[in-house]
């Protein structure tokens, strides 16, 4: 059962094309990593899963939604679809635990109490619990980019979208957020990573996709892709990250 | 000194009808401020085009003029009666409001667009969206530049005086007049308005202190 279907998107900056053709469908429980050079359009892809940028043409489906339908409450589609950006992106004016409580408050109209249990479970799952009343310019890069996180699980996406999570961290904050990001895996949450983490691509996704020039260039099981790439251009990519 | 003394009690009043009216007129001021400001930052040109129009013709305005033209010149119209109270705060706040909308605008785009972003991605509208993540940081971004208006449109009430409003001032000119003691008397007013005034940077420190952006 697809959670995702992506068809023929086209997304057009001005004259310049970003994402060229893209198709493809993402399966409950999947965890699929994309990977490719900058510039090769991935982060817009992800971005267009939720519409935070308008498509020129294509459809997508999310849970059964037509997220560029003009006519349907985008807001109400957005709920189930988590994202978690490179530059975290936290309230600055919120404590961490409101962080996390306001949108289910405002929108899912629960309690302060019944929010702030959710919360302080959220916190204890991604190892923060101690950090509920501090501030997020308090926290180290990892650990805002751990609340950034549980402040998306809270509404309690079917599906959760990741923005090159780790690259704005510091080396040895990486392995944090990523041992959060395997826990959620593991527990069966469908997710959409964008990265740089090839090692990670290789040791939790279900899939990678290779994206290139606004194409997805070759796409397939990590241990296949990572070992016997197909087409040249992923294996010239895949020898400039992987020696490093 | 014996004359300002005397006078002192008289000009309290005059100080109660400034505050008065600069309280009430400044509380309106940054409600048309922050109205002018969404509109300026809506998608809907009309509203972009009257909320540029309205704060030029303001800033390109001397406050006197504004007073005057609201006052004699709106009051001259057969269908318009304004007492002197009203017409003044009516211009203070309008005003202010130019002022403050500039200001008001410029701390919502100084917040970075991945707030806007974290916030639609949550489910927020882009209505609830303002209202609750980038006001909140905007407005105190903001404050140190709402306190420096806020102390020049209280001394720019003392201009209300030429249409006969007793206010500090009016009553300082009537005093001076009054005892001859046109030096103790000015300097009892200017240094009324300079403790005002000190109090009122006092306050704006604490609550800048205390909503800080951490």
């Amino acid at each position: 059962m697809s959670i995702v279907q992506v068809k023929n998107l086209k997304k057009h900056y001005g004259q310049t094309e970003v994402l060229k053709d893209i198709s493809v469908e993402i399966s409950e429980k999947e965890v699929v990593c994309v990977i490719g050079p900058s510039g090769s359009g991935k982060s817009t892809f992800l971005r267009c899963l939720n519409r935070l940028e308008e498509i020129t043409s294509g459809t997508i489906l999310v849970n059964g939604h037509e997220m560029t339908d003009n006519n349907s409450d985008i807001n109400k589609f957005r709920q189930e679809v988590g994202m978690v950006f490179q530059q975290f992106n936290l309230f600055p004016h919120k404590t961490v635990l409101q962080n996390i409580t306001l949108a289910p408050i405002k929108l899912k109209g629960k309690s302060k109490t019944e929010a702030d249990a959710l919360g302080m479970a959220l916190l204890e799952k991604v190892g923060l619990k101690e950090k509920a009343n501090s501030y997020p310019s308090q926290l180290s890069g990892g650990q805002q980019q751990r609340v950034a996180i549980a402040r998306a699980l809270a509404m309690e996406p079917k599906i959760m979208l990741f923005d090159e999570p780790t690259s704005a961290l510091d080396p040895e904050m990486v392995g944090d957020v990523l041992q959060v990001m395997k826990d959620l895996a593991t527990e069966g949450m469908t997710m959409v990573i964008v990265t740089h983490e090839m090692g990670f691509a290789r040791d939790v996704c279900d899939r990678v996709i290779f994206m290139d020039g606004g194409y997805i260039v070759e796409e397939g099981d990590p241990k296949v892709l990572f070992t016997n790439p197909k087409h040249e251009r992923t294996r010239s990519f895949l020898s400039k990250v992987l020696q490093s | 000194m014996d004359a300002a003394i005397n006078a002192l009690p008289y000009l309290m009043q005059g100080l109660v009808t400034t505050l008065y009216i600069f309280g009430v007129a400044i509380i309106i001021g940054f409600i048309i401020g922050l109205i002018v400001a969404l509109m300026r930052l809506t998608h809907i040109k009309p509203l972009q085009w009257i909320a540029k129009i309205y704060v030029n013709i303001i800033r390109g305005t001397p406050l006197l003029v504004q007073i005057f033209f609201i006052y004699f010149g709106l009051n001259s119209l057969s269908f318009i009666s304004l007492d002197r109270e009203v017409a003044g705060i009516i211009t203070i706040a309008i005003n202010a409001g130019a002022y403050l909308s500039e200001n008001i605008r410029a701390g919502i785009q100084s917040i970075d667009k991945g707030q806007t972003e974290a916030s639609r991605s949550l489910g927020f509208s882009g209505g609830q969206t303002m209202r609750f993540i980038i006001l909140p940081q905007a407005l105190r971004r903001m404050l140190p530049t709402f306190t420096n208006q806020a102390i020049i449109t209280l001394k720019d009430t003392s201009l209300l005086s030429v249409i006969g409003i007793a206010d500090l001032t009016q009553r300082g000119e009537v005093q001076a007049s009054a005892t001859f003691e046109s030096f103790a008397i000015w300097t009892t007013v200017g240094i009324i308005y300079f403790i005002i005034i000190y109090i009122l940077t006092l306050l704006s420190n604490f609550v800048e202190r205390r909503y800080k952006l951490r």
